[in-house]
Order: structure tokens, then sequence, then C-alpha cells
């Protein structure tokens, strides 16, 4: 990416942001696993086409916000979410809302790369299969070589879409989940730490591709990497013990935070 | 936000100098260990060759069997001495076959007619079975009525044992079963060539017979055909839909746990607590005949389902979370997540638990005593409903019998049976290779 249509890019955003929307709205999020309280009474917006870093210490829950956000937290056994969580104006734990279709709305990328033990090919069809996005296999054609070009995979797999997606590099297999979340047309794609497992090369590569991915998608972060936080994002939260410590701009937050506890976090003090 | 333990926490002078004691001894003891490993595969190698040997040493020789080949006269004065064949075809289905293939052999080794004592011990070098034989291949040409055609006559088994050297031949003649007389006819026929081993295709295809000769385990075969197809067809289905609700759907709560706790459970009563069941609910409560193979395939089948359960769920288990969440993360609904992914990947599991399940199943003898198919039938059944018996059972009631020559059918069964199971172990180590993934 070159620094102009950066700069086109940033500008374009610019000034969406100024008149902000948002296109999640989290209010007064509770999470309770069985007994244990895991998040207090969270508020947290999450402004359209931006990307949302989500930082804190260990078992701050953050991940556990994120998973809030599609609700994969419905997977696990006694998991209690109580407050409300809106996208667009859907209230995403409305009894109305069927999960299988948030979660084609609200994609995800898992920390470990998680490609189905399947072709390359296989791997990106399989979500626009069960979601009917694609009428014949022209159809799917396209829609699995425009995700891998979203994902900046495809001039590297296009002469073996048809072998195992496992037998790509980490950082590529990475690149192939985040197609993959492509494929099905989301609105909004969470990732939880995408580029722990990865080398600093294709952390580098992750990095370029999410900023990209933002002119279409709203990008929420889960992020242990300050650095990381900071060169992707356009908004941070920073949660602490389960609660919202701040919520800023990026810029302003690793400059100038409001909170002493984001102060010494970025700092290094503690975490 | 730990304490950051500082230098000065730690008193300089303890350093304990300690690096050096006992490594020798975790060394020593690693060998030690691993020559105990060793010694428990050889020990368990050494009991498997054992076990092998003496079945196969023992089992070889029922795949040969031993017969008489020569010229014989299908004589219409014996087969059909008023010539009413023409009028009633039952004529030579009764007709004296057993003194056709006699007057053959005596006429072979020149005894007379007359005779009468010689004539009793020619016929006791044949099998009583070549009645059936030579009625079978009149009745498939009557046009062979009157002439003289070259026949392998199975030897009666006694021969057989001998011919083999079975039999010790230094016992006196009165405590054998074959006299010194018999014993010389063999060596002339031998001698000729007529009294020869062949491949003994007998023992695959034969039903039940009290002639060691003429027994086979072709009933036994189809019983055990039937039954693990039974099996496959109700406990598969069965087994792997109650693993994946248990596995994926049940609430865990009291009640799920109550279940999984009496399905290991079951996984561990003896066998013969199934038959009993098979008993009581299939035959005398449900009225199925006993002695069917159906009533065998339904015992074997809740034997087996606890096994195919468990393994199932295993597999279940072991396949990555990860792939779950990719899935369920995509938007694909519970169902289409187990059923697209988690099941694929967890297929070698499924398929090495199930195949395993079935060998159990074919090698099972207990329950099958119970439903009564420890039965002498000869006749191959030709539904599950009608009687027959297992290869395990065949093995048991041939293990009971007195003749020298069922010794070497029992082994030869045997290998039969391990052959089976051999080649079901190889079919669940192919199947685990081809479904074999890797993530």
């Amino acid at each position: 990416m070159n620094m102009m249509s950066e700069a086109a890019v940033e500008k374009a955003l610019e000034q969406k942001m100024s008149d902000v929307s948002h296109k999640m709205i989290g209010k007064d999020v509770s999470v309770y696993y069985g007994e244990k309280r895991a998040l207090f009474d969270v508020n947290l917006n999450v402004r359209e086409n931006t990307v949302t870093a989500l930082i804190g210490p260990s078992g701050c829950g953050k991940s556990t916000f994120l998973r809030c956000l599609n609700r994969m937290n419905d997977t696990i056994e006694n998991c209690r979410v109580t407050g409300k969580i809106t996208l667009d104006t859907d209230d995403i734990y409305d009894k109305e809302i069927d999960v299988v279709e948030l979660r084609a709305r609200v994609g995800m990328v898992f920390q470990k790369p998680n490609p189905f033990p399947k072709s390359i090919y296989e791997n990106i069809a399989y979500g626009p299969r069960i979601h009917g996005l694609a009428r014949n296999k022209a159809d799917m054609d396209q829609v699995v070589e425009a995700s891998l070009q979203r994902a900046g995979l495809w001039s590297e797999v296009k002469d073996r879409l048809h072998e195992s997606g496992t037998g790509l590099s980490g950082g590529q297999q990475q690149r192939l989940c985040i197609a993959r979340a492509v494929a099905v047309s989301p609105e909004v794609i969470l990732m939880d730490e995408p580029c722990s497992a990865l080398d600093p090369i294709a952390t580098a590569k992750v990095e370029e591709l999410i900023h990209e991915l933002r002119a279409n998608y709203t990008i929420v972060i889960v992020t242990h990497s300050m650095q990381q936080a900071a060169r992707v994002s356009q908004r941070t939260a920073m949660f602490h013990l389960g609660q919202l410590v701040e919520e800023n701009d990026t810029d302003k937050m690793f400059t100038n935070p409001d909170d002493q506890r984001t102060q010494d976090y970025i700092m290094g003090r503690f975490g | 936000m730990t304490d950051a333990i500082t230098p000065a926490a730690i008193p300089a002078s303890a350093a304990p100098p300690r690096r050096d004691i006992g490594i020798k001894r975790r060394y020593a003891a690693e060998r030690r260990f691993r020559a105990y490993g060793i010694a428990a595969i050889s020990f368990g190698l050494l009991f498997l060759f054992l076990l092998l040997w003496s079945v196969v040493s023992k089992g070889y020789t029922a795949f040969q069997q031993t017969t008489i080949t020569i010229p014989v006269e299908f004589s219409e004065q014996i087969i059909d001495p008023d010539n009413e064949r023409q009028t009633d075809p039952r004529k030579l289905m009764t007709a004296n076959y057993p003194n056709v293939a006699r007057n053959a052999l005596a006429k072979v080794l020149g005894v007379s007619t007359d005779d009468r004592a010689a004539l009793r011990e020619v016929n006791g070098l044949i099998s009583d079975s070549i009645r059936t034989q030579l009625r079978d291949m009149v009745i498939a040409n009557p046009a062979i009525i009157g002439t003289t055609q070259t026949v392998s006559l199975l030897a009666h088994g006694n021969v057989d044992s001998i011919f083999k050297g079975q039999v010790d031949l230094t016992v006196g003649e009165q405590n054998r079963r074959i006299s010194d007389r018999q014993v010389g006819w063999m060596n002339e026929l031998s001698a000729s060539g007529a009294l020869a081993k062949q491949f003994n295709a007998g023992i695959f295809v034969n039903g039940a017979s009290s002639r060691p000769e003429a027994a086979g385990v072709g009933v036994a075969l189809i019983g055990s055909f039937y039954m693990m197809l039974i099996v496959l067809v109700l406990a598969l289905p069965i087994g792997v839909a109650a693993s994946i609700y248990l596995e994926e759907f049940a609430p865990k709560n009291r009640f799920t746990d109550l279940i999984e706790v009496n399905i290991n459970n079951l996984a561990a009563v003896p066998s013969i607590v199934y038959g009993l069941l098979g008993l009581a609910v299939f035959i005398n409560f449900m009225g199925l005949p006993r002695s069917a193979s159906l009533v065998g395939g339904l015992v074997l089948t809740l034997m087996t389902l606890p096994t195919i359960i468990i393994a199932t769920r295993a597999a279940l288990k072991a396949v990555p979370p990860s792939i779950r969440a990719a899935a369920l993360g995509l938007g694909a609904s519970k169902m289409q997540t187990i059923f697209h992914h988690v099941l694929p990947l967890a297929m070698p599991g499924i398929l090495t638990g199930t195949i395993i399940g079935l060998a159990h199943a074919l090698g099972e003898t207990a329950p099958l005593l119970l439903i009564g198919m420890v039965a002498f039938v000869a006749n191959y059944p030709t539904t599950p409903l009608d009687p027959s018996t297992a290869l395990p059972v065949q093995i048991y009631m041939w293990a009971n019998e007195a003749e020298r020559a069922f010794v070497e059918r029992t082994s030869g069964a045997i290998i039969i049976l391990l052959l089976f199971l051999l080649v079901m172990n190889v079919g669940a180590i192919l199947l685990r290779r081809r479904f074999e993934r890797r993530w």
C-alpha cells in the first residue's frame, strides 16, 4: 500500500468519522461464568468503518466482551450475559434474533489460525454455501477469488486452490481465515488476538490487511501488543478487572490518556 | 501485578550443592524402566507367538483332506436294479451309493465281494458322506449310470488322521479305530497315488456333521455374517446418534451424568448377562425364534453399543474446539457444524471403534450359547430367522467332540476366525489412514 492511497483512505474515513455513527452499541453489558462475574456493566460503542482495539492485561474481560458481540459466549456452558447490545438497531440478544444470521453479519477471526482441514477453495466456499450466497459454480468461483483478493492472499494461492488449507504457513492460514470471514460479507469483523501466533513479517501483513479492510468493514480487535493497537486502530478501549477503564481515540490514548491506570498499563507498569 | 522478588530476598548462602545428587540414580531408574518395558513387550510377544504357533501347527492340516481317487463304476444293478428311475425319480435319491463306492474300492484293493468282513473294513476307509457326493453326481447327470468315472472319494476321518500322522500306530490294533489290514491298504493306495491329500474346500462350505471329514464352518460363517450385518446396521447409527446427542446437544446435568456412568458400566457387563437379557426379551417376551442369527445379532448389538458410544464420544471430543469455533463463527448452525466438520474429522475414531466393537462381537460366544445358537445345523440358513451357528460357537462345539480329526478342525476354525479378525483390523487401519487428516 503506498502512501498516497493511504492518505486518501484516511481522508475519506476522517470525513465519515466526523458524523459519528455507531455500528454496535453495548449498554451495561455484564457477563457471568456461573457464579463468577467477568464483566461489570460495560458501556462501549463500536464506530462504523473504524478499527476499535480492545487492550488490557490478561483476564481483564476484553475477549469476553468481544465474544459477546457475535454471541460466541452462547457456546460456553453456564455463561450468562446481561445488558443490551445492538447491531444497527437490532438487539442481538433478543429472542427474535437468529444467532446464525447474527454470526453471518458479525464474523470472527480467532487467535490461532483455524482453517478447516479442507482445500483452500472449500475453506472460503463453505460460508457462502451454507448462507446461499452463490447461485452456481461460477458465482462461487467469483466469491472465492474476491475474498482471497481482499485478504491479499490471491496471488499466493491462486495456483493451488485445491490443496489443503492446513498446508499454508501460519500467516497465510490466518489470512485465509480472514478471507473466510470476509466471504460471507459480514458487516463487522471481530478479531481475537489475530497475530499472537504469527511472526513479525506475517503480523505486518495482517496489520496491513486490517488497515485495508476498514474501508468496507467495522473491525474490533483484541490485542496484547500496545504497538499493534497503536498501529492499526483508531479507537482504543482499555479493560481492567472486568471493567472498561477508558475508551478514547487511539492517538489520545497513547499520548495523553484520561485514566491513570491506562497510563500505567501503556507504560508497562503492570499487566 | 505480582510483586517483584528482589534479589536481596534470597539468602546468598543458600546455594545448595545438590546438582550431582541423584542424577546417576535418575538415569539408572530410567534405564531400569525401559528394561521393564522391553521385558513386558517381549513377554507379550512370546505369548502371542506361542498362541499362534500352537493354533497354526495344530490347525493347518485341517485345510487339507485325504481323498481316495479311484475309478467308480456307477453300476445300474446297485443304483437302480429295477429300472424305475424314469417313473420314480426318488429312486435315485435313496439308492445304495455307499455300496457303489465300497465295491469300487474293493475292486482296486483286490478284495473279493464275498468276503463280508473284509468289505466292512474296506467300507471303513471311506467317509459316509460319499453317499451325498455320489448321489449329487448321479442326479446332476443320470447318464453316468452304467459308466465308470474317476472320482475323488472323501476318506474316512480316521484314515485322514493316520495319513496326516496324527495317530500313533505303535498302539495295539485293538486300541485303534483302524486295523492293521486297513493300514496296509492305505499304504498300497498311497503308493499307487490314489490316496492323497487335497485342498479342503469343504471346511469352508460344509455345515455341521458328526463325521469330522465332512464337517465345515459354512453355516457358522453365514450365521456370523448375518450377525455382523445386523450389528453394523443397528449399532453404528444408534451408537453414533446417541454419542452425538450426548456429546454435543445434551445439557450437562445429573441425569446425563447418570446416563454416562451407566454406558461406561454397560461396557463392562459380562457378555453372558447380555445373553440372558436376549433370552428374556427377544425370545421369551418378543417370541423371536431360537438359534436365529437375528436374535444373536440383536444381543451382540446391545453388547457392542457401549463400545461404539464410548469410542465415538472420545473421537468427537478429540476434534479441536477451534474447528467448532471456526464453523460457528461463520454462522453455521450447530447441526451444520457437527455434520459438516466435526463428524468427518471424528470419522477415523468412530470407524476404528466400530470395527473393534464388531471384532469383539464376532468372537463372542457366551451370549450366543444362551439364545440357543449352540446347535447342530447342517443346512444353510437362508434368512436371519433360520437356525444357524456362529464361528466361535462352532469352535466351542468342535472342541467338545471326541474324534481325533475334530482337534485339527477346531484349530482350523480358530485360524479362520483369526483371519477374519485380522482382515477387520487391517480394514480399521486402512480406514483410519484413509480418513486421517491433520490440523
